[in-house]
């Protein structure tokens, strides 16, 4: 297994609202990638968006910009 | 062979249709079951799938689309899913049995009561009937776009300011008109939109779904998997998971996705005009011929590209099966599923015979079907 990293984690109530946030952020650059759902956070749908955590508040901002539903935020070592 | 049977279900898709089942069959895993490659590319087509129906239907967001398998189980979600004990709800004569019998069904077990906007014998109604029937526990109406069995539609605008101006909730059975017809939930104030895929939305049997407006909450008929909360006793009541349980047909999905794409590129209004320029020349050829009694209203073109006739007082399913061993001709005939528009038709006994008409049709199938008609009618 590969060394483990602080990761931004955002999770999301359905996989529609997943892939929301994948297709707006591939559309604006905006950095992370979709992975299955950390064991550390317990509900939510299956996937979440990982990116590294200095991207939190460009993401944060860019989120409520879009009105995307997220449903949590954490910062975990991943 | 000339398919002139769409109404039942379009046989001919655009490539596009069948390129994107084949390549989902060869390459898609679950769509919301994990994050491998295969599964996100479900997951990406599924969604982009919700994505344009909304946009063809102007519903309020990807996450208000809810896949189910027609619009048969999406008209049944609907409406177990909306009224309450108590509740009033008023259809029309226009209605297929999908809209009546879980109607019916309700009304029996002593759950709703219900009252029907009745038809004349050109299948018209009176908008007034609406108003007409209202009473102090109705809560929503139910009624298609537009009949399977003539062709003729529902004004939605005038039906959704009756809806709007007292407070009810409009479920429509867009069955017939999605993608052939302009339709915008907000605009005419549709609570819940049923549509199937693999008529005029040109899209693989096995799919259909149901756009909820932001404001309605529908009671699932199915709990069970999700791929999320798993250790919830409950279904999540998020949209759209909360109406979809199991796995969604994904591979299905795929071909409805490009269905819709193929249609908002090429316009839903050239695609009407194309049809109905069908329409009119079959009518327009066949109406006059000896024998042949053409059902429906004809006085505006404002409708699908159905036409129902029948020959003499000859079976509706012998002239179909005629036009079928004599000329290759498909079309369907007998009851279509629309019983009360049959008895305000006259047709019950003999059924009709329905030609209908696509994108993929062309004037001189059109022409073949008007001289084997002009034969058979001798
Ligand atoms: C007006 C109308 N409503 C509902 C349906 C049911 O569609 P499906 O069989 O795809 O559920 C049909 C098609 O048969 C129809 O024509």
């Amino acid at each position: 297994m590969k060394e483990k990293k602080s990761k931004l984690i955002v999770t999301f109530h359905t996989v529609t609202a997943a892939m929301a946030m994948e297709s707006a952020c591939t559309a604006a650059g905006m950095p992370g990638r979709l992975i299955p759902l950390p064991r550390e956070i317990s509900a939510g749908c299956g996937m979440a968006w990982s990116a590294p955590v200095e991207a939190r508040a460009q993401l944060e901002a860019f989120v409520k910009d879009r009105a995307i539903p997220a449903k949590g935020w954490y910062e975990l070592q991943l | 062979m000339i398919y002139l049977d769409n109404a039942a279900t379009t046989l001919k898709k655009p490539d596009c249709v069948v390129q994107a089942v084949t390549h989902a069959l060869t390459s898609m895993g679950n769509s919301a079951r994990g994050t491998h490659d295969s599964a996100l590319q479900s997951a990406r087509s599924v969604f982009q799938a919700r994505s344009s129906i909304a946009k063809l239907f102007n519903a309020p967001g990807p996450e208000r689309v809810a896949f189910t398998k027609n619009s048969t189980e999406a008209l049944n979600l609907a409406i177990c899913g909306l009224f309450n004990q108590g509740d009033h709800v008023i259809t029309t004569d226009l209605e297929h049995n999908s809209v009546l019998r879980p109607l019916y069904r309700l009304e029996s077990e002593g759950i709703i009561t219900l009252s029907v906007v009745p038809a004349d014998k050109t299948g018209r109604v009176d908008y007034d009937d609406f108003t007409r029937l209202l009473c102090g526990q109705t809560r929503g109406i139910v009624c298609t776009h537009a009949s399977n069995l003539t062709g003729n539609t529902l004004d939605l605008h005038r039906i959704g300011q009756i809806a709007r101006a007292h407070n009810l909730f409009l479920v429509v059975d867009a069955s017939q008109s999605a993608g052939v017809l302009d339709i915008d939930m907000e605009q005419m104030g549709i609570s819940v939109l049923c549509f199937t895929g693999h008529k005029s939305l040109m899209g693989p049997q096995g799919t259909g779904g149901l756009c909820v407006a932001r404001d309605v909450d529908l009671r699932p008929l199915q709990v069970g998997g999700s791929g999320t909360e798993s250790f919830s006793p409950t279904h999540p009541t998020e949209m759209p998971t909360r109406l979809e349980a199991g796995t969604l047909n994904g591979h299905g999905i795929a071909g409805l996705g490009a269905g819709v794409d193929f249609i908002l590129e090429t316009g839903v209004e050239r695609i009407r005009r194309h049809e109905i320029a069908l329409a009119k020349r079959f009518y327009d050829g066949v109406t006059n011929l000896p024998g042949i009694t053409v059902y429906g209203d004809f006085s505006s073109w404002e409708r699908t590209a159905v036409v129902a006739l029948n020959i003499g007082d000859y079976d509706s399913g012998a002239v179909s099966d005629a036009l079928w061993e004599d000329y290759a001709i498909a079309t369907r005939p007998g009851a279509h599923c629309a019983p009360r528009l049959h008895n305000a038709l006259g047709t019950a006994e003999q059924g009709a015979v329905r030609f209908s008409f696509c994108w993929f049709n062309t004037e001189e199938e059109v022409d073949t079907a008007i001289s084997a008609l002009r034969e058979l009618a001798q």
